[in-house]
């Protein structure tokens, strides 16, 4: 400090302001997670502008264009080198672009262009007065069983705002994985929540049951946000910065430059250990882990079954990415203490999903508890703490989710009058009706069930190979006895399908459209490449699982 | 790059399902003709497998290998490969395959019609295909997890086969016999899963301890003195082997799936558990569980043995008591695999021979008799002896080749199995005479069961219902006369099977470390 610039004790020049620095935002870098958020923004204008009639057709082809660009720029980015050798954090320490974050943009964006295929579905639900309709309420505002109701249901409204929000959804989902800081953690979780809490509410048939869904989704989604943003809070109280790096510093012991005004509490282990208790039972949420899985089955249940397959598979690889960093960026040094308490997270996870799933008779509820059972599983390849862990996780998730996605799709096909059936009871005898939908089914589950030859088996394997290889056999031991119990439900799926007799008041399969056909199509394809010759897409996993710093 | 041999042995099979499958519903017929055509072929190929195996005394453990690179990221390779072992169950696989095409040539025929989508006949062929090549493969697998991939995979098209294509003729209504099928196939599937699963934990264990799933890499490791596997993860990863192994093969006390499944199932499909698919345990015993773990298998000897004790009595004993009859046949061979896990694990080169044999030739008496016995049923729609009797005097034919099926099943001299499990009782009173003696007991009561159940159905006056029974037509006759030759051809002369065996089990005698103790009178 120079002599001249001192006036009195405490003031000093200041200097004149000449500029304020914009932040520096490296577009390039976050375009795909831009690219949705503007093409959400679009849609939101499509609904203000665009006639009803064109409506439809016009989000169907921006969602779809949009996924598909965003989609191509993750590749682009992948392909220069962003996920091993290039990458870094970009957007002012808000965002980490790296191989694991990548690996899930591209696989959310995936899933998220499969479920929006099945979002489109015109064909399934009989015509309404001429007008072919989808899953969605004709008018989401309009009260059930009224007036106005059935007015927007002759008029042959729809509800195509359910593309902009599921383009939100994602958008938020795909920040959330890579977000480098709490804060930036905690709007992602927002931006991708609310238009989820939305998308479940919106269902054509069985109306209430779907706004209470919705309902519970967010006042359980809202209670879980409180405590995650009071554990940033307590993490900031701690380490005097929501920068992951910065934390992780603390954690270590390794930062030089304490600010004086958080001496006092800096570097407490009670904020510490609080605070980040408090975050991971967010994430816990929002994967459906035991304790936090209460909401799943209602949630499930009741949103439309699109919804359900795109939150089931898109929500849950957010979130698993959204932990893995916290796990292994933010708290490494604190593995010894995280890590006895999740692995009582993953076991209670892997039995009580695995149990209370066989007491169900809904085949969404039993799909709902069968996810539970599968968060616990992959939550064993995140105790790893190894890379191996790393891309176990990645590779589940993108298996996962795309079985997901085709068991809901084939949900939606066996109709009988009052909508789905989804009662188990109903679903008797359905491979002597249509052999090809129940065959098709029968993969998924026989891959949910985690069978050799399909995905499921495969990324069974990687995560109980890397938690072994971590150092948790007795995981692994849990792990295979709640897949037999796990393979209990869903062989009496097939049973009841292949085995039973028809009943004649059953169901029948509605024949889709080419759009459900390709959600369906993609999810056997994607079973069956990932069970059979996996060892691409595991070496994509292995090359993106570093995380940047 | 060598031929591929035995991947086109598995790979046949395999695309004859794929070919059954396609067929149109209407066109029957012509998928039968088809998966037996496919058949053939694989039995040609298995032959050609057998001609090119070389059991000189130089040549290597296994032979025609092929490795290819696969999920190198789980240290899993395309490794194939036989010993004699392996060619001699490779053998029976593919000759039983024909026959039990042929004899379930009616089973699976639509009961209504109309519905075009329906297609059973054309899935009944086509699954018993798959099992065909997953078998297969999983005899010539080199590698532990390709092994155990197959393992578990052949439980669905199983399943399919035991639950969707039930026996016709049951004693309750309809809708009964559905849900005891269903029951029987959900048993089957459970236990064997439930054994896989923990098989693969074990699977895990291995690959984190050897850091390899290759027998040859394994078995250079432990010659090169590299692999150190503490006792007690040597033991546990043994019992998790040896669990799945013993679910499969089925040994007391979890083998009471067997009787359900092959009770419930057709007559063929039956055959197929029993003569073709259980052997996988077995022979999976004798290659993974004595090569991997050879001092956690010495450690386990005297347990394995007295279960496998246990199993031929229980066995035995039990089908004395049954009913129906192909219940009686699933407790007989619960007592039989009793009888080749002793001899694999008497560690006697005897009884390893003997054990291999004996899964050939029980393999064949059991299609023999079970075959017979399915045919019997479909006459007379019940599968209970008490419903049978003088069947003898009105269908000779079928009576005298159940015979040979029921002596072959009590092992007497100059049919198959008596050479095998004659050899299993030396290999095994070699070592541990109580129990060789103990075992003996089993013939005994193996001669009760069969000759009781001859004597029921077959002799004794004519009953009503049965007095019309027609005698064995071509096409069951087809199916039976060949068994019944190689029974008593592999009786007289078992030679090129043992010729076969002998090389492999004393490769495996020596990976456990152990040789024939030295005959008392020569040590003198």
């Amino acid at each position: 400090m120079s002599a001249t610039a001192v006036h009195s004790l405490w003031t000093t020049a200041a200097e004149p302001i000449t500029k304020i620095d914009s932040p520096q935002i490296e577009y390039s870098l976050i375009a795909p997670t831009l690219i949705v958020i503007g093409a959400a923004i679009l849609g939101i204008l499509v609904e203000a502008f665009v006639p009803r009639v064109a409506r439809y057709y016009v989000q169907v082809f921006l969602s779809v264009v949009a996924l598909v660009a965003a989609f191509a720029a993750v590749v682009a980015l992948a392909a220069g080198g962003h996920g091993t050798t290039e990458s870094g954090i970009v957007a002012m320490g808000a965002l980490a672009v790296d191989g694991p974050a990548l690996f899930l943009q591209g696989t959310i964006l995936l899933s998220g262009l499969v479920a929006i295929f099945t979002f489109a579905e015109r064909r399934l639900d009989p015509e309404a007065h001429g007008n072919r309709v989808d899953s969605f309420a004709a008018q989401a505002a309009s009260v059930p069983g009224s007036e106005s109701e059935q007015a927007a249901v002759r008029a042959g409204f729809t509800t195509t705002e359910v593309f902009p929000l599921a383009l939100f959804a994602i958008g938020g989902m795909l920040v959330f994985p890579s977000a480098n800081d709490l804060l930036t953690l905690f709007i992602a979780l927002e931006v991708f929540s609310l238009p989820l809490y939305l998308m479940c509410a919106l269902a054509r048939r069985k109306r209430l049951m779907s706004q209470e869904a919705a309902v519970k989704y967010f006042l359980l989604g809202a209670f879980s946000s409180a405590f995650l943003l009071f554990g940033i809070a307590l993490l900031y109280g701690y380490a005097g910065t929501v920068s992951y790096a910065g934390i992780a510093d603390v954690v270590d012991g390794t930062v030089q430059n304490v600010n004086p005004a958080l001496a006092g509490t800096m570097g407490n282990d009670a904020l510490l250990l609080v605070g980040a208790a408090l975050i991971l039972m967010g994430l816990l949420f929002k994967v459906g882990a035991v304790p936090f899985h209460m909401w799943t089955p209602d949630v499930y249940q009741g949103a439309p079954t699109p919804v359900t397959g795109f939150m089931a598979a898109a929500t849950k690889v957010a979130a698993f990415g959204a932990l893995l960093r916290l796990l292994y960026v933010v708290l490494p040094g604190l593995r010894w203490d995280w890590r006895p308490v999740m692995w009582g997270v993953a076991i209670a996870t892997m039995l009580l999903g695995a149990i209370v799933a066989i007491t169900q008779t809904d085949i969404k509820r039993l799909l709902a508890y069968s996810s539970i059972a599968h968060a616990g599983f992959i939550l064993a390849g995140v105790i790893a703490t190894t890379p191996d862990g790393i891309s176990s996780v990645l590779f589940y998730l993108g298996a996962y989710s795309f079985v997901t996605i085709g068991a809901f799709a084939v949900v939606t096909l066996v109709r009988d009058a009052g909508g789905e059936a989804t009662h188990l009871s109903k679903w008797a005898g359905l491979g002597r009706r249509s052999p090809l939908v129940a065959a098709v089914f029968a993969v998924f589950l026989l891959a949910f069930a985690g069978i050799p030859l399909t995905s499921g088996f495969a990324g069974k394997f990687a995560v109980f190979k890397a938690a072994a290889e971590g150092g948790a056999g007795a995981l692994v031991v849990v792990g295979v006895i709640s897949s037999a119990i796990a393979a209990f439900f869903y062989i009496r799926v097939i049973v009841l399908m292949f085995f039973s007799e028809p009943k004649p008041e059953g169901p029948t399969v509605a024949v889709p459209s080419p759009l459900t056909m390709t959600a369906i199509g993609v999810g056997v394809a994607v079973t069956l490449v990932l069970g059979v010759a996996p060892q691409y897409f595991l070496d994509l996993a292995n090359q993106a699982s570093v995380f940047v710093r | 790059m060598s031929f591929p041999l035995l991947t086109l042995t598995a790979a046949v099979p395999a695309l004859g399902a794929i070919a059954t499958a396609a067929v149109p519903a209407a066109k029957r017929t012509a998928a039968k003709w088809l998966a037996l055509f496919f058949s053939l072929v694989t039995l040609a190929l298995a032959v050609v497998v057998g001609i090119r195996f070389n059991t000189g005394s130089g040549a290597d453990r296994y032979q025609l290998t092929e490795s290819h690179s696969w999920i190198a990221d789980f240290g899993v390779r395309y490794e194939l490969g036989v010993d004699g072992i392996g060619v001699a169950l490779i053998g029976l696989t593919a000759l039983l395959i024909p026959f039990i095409i042929v004899a379930g040539w009616h089973d699976a025929d639509p009961q209504e019609t109309g519905n075009t989508r329906w297609r059973p006949t054309q899935g009944f062929f086509a699954l018993i295909l798959m099992v065909e090549a997953m078998v297969i493969l999983s005899f010539e697998a080199t590698d532990v997890f390709l092994f155990y991939i197959l393992f578990e995979a052949m439980l669905i098209p199983m399943y399919f086969l035991i639950g969707g294509f039930g026996d016709r003729a049951h004693a309750g209504s309809d809708e009964n016999a559905a849900a005891q099928r269903s029951y029987a196939a959900v048993k089957f599937l459970l236990y064997n899963l439930v054994g896989g699963l923990i098989m693969l934990a074990a699977v895990i264990g291995l690959y984190v301890v050897a850091g390899t799933f290759s027998l040859s890499e394994i078995a250079e490791m432990r010659a090169a003195g590299e692999l150190e596997m503490a006792t007690n993860t040597e033991r546990l990863l043994f019992l998790g082997f040896f669990f799945a192994f013993a679910v499969k093969a089925p040994l007391w006390p979890l083998h009471t799936w067997l009787p359900n499944a092959m009770g419930e199932a057709t007559a063929p499909v039956a055959v197929l558990i029993t003569a073709v698919v259980d052997k996988v345990g077995t022979f999976a015993m004798l290659r993974y569980c004595l090569q991997l773990f050879p001092n956690a298998s010495e450690w386990a000897t005297p347990v394995v043995l007295v279960l496998a004790l246990i199993s031929i009595v229980y066995g035995a004993l039990l089908a004395v008591g049954q009913r129906d009859i192909k219940r009686l046949v699933a407790y007989a061979s619960i007592s039989h695999f009793g009888f080749i896990i002793m001899g694999i694990f008497a560690m006697t080169s005897q009884g390893q021979s003997g054990a291999t044999l004996y899964m050939v030739n029980h393999g064949i008496s059991t299609a023999a008799l079970m075959l017979v016995a399915g045919f019997l049923i479909s006459r007379r729609g019940s599968r209970l002896i008490a419903d049978y009797g003088g069947v003898q005097k009105v269908a000779p034919v079928l009576a005298g080749t159940f015979l040979i099926g029921s002596l072959a099943t009590l092992s007497l001299p100059g049919l198959a199995p008596f050479v095998s499990e004659f050899l299993v009782l030396v290999g095994t009173f070699a070592r541990y005479p109580v129990i060789g003696i103990i075992a003996t007991f089993g013939i005994v009561l193996g001669a009760l069961y069969s000759l009781v159940l001859y004597q029921r159905t077959m002799t004794g006056p004519v009953k009503l219902e049965v007095a019309k029974m027609p005698d064995l037509k071509l096409r069951e006759l087809l199916v039976v006369g060949p068994l019944i030759v190689l029974l008593v051809f592999l009786g007289v002369y078992p030679k090129p099977v043992t010729e076969l065996v002998d090389p492999a089990v004393k490769h495996t005698l020596s990976d456990v470390k152990q040789h024939d103790p030295e005959p008392e009178v020569a040590a003198k």
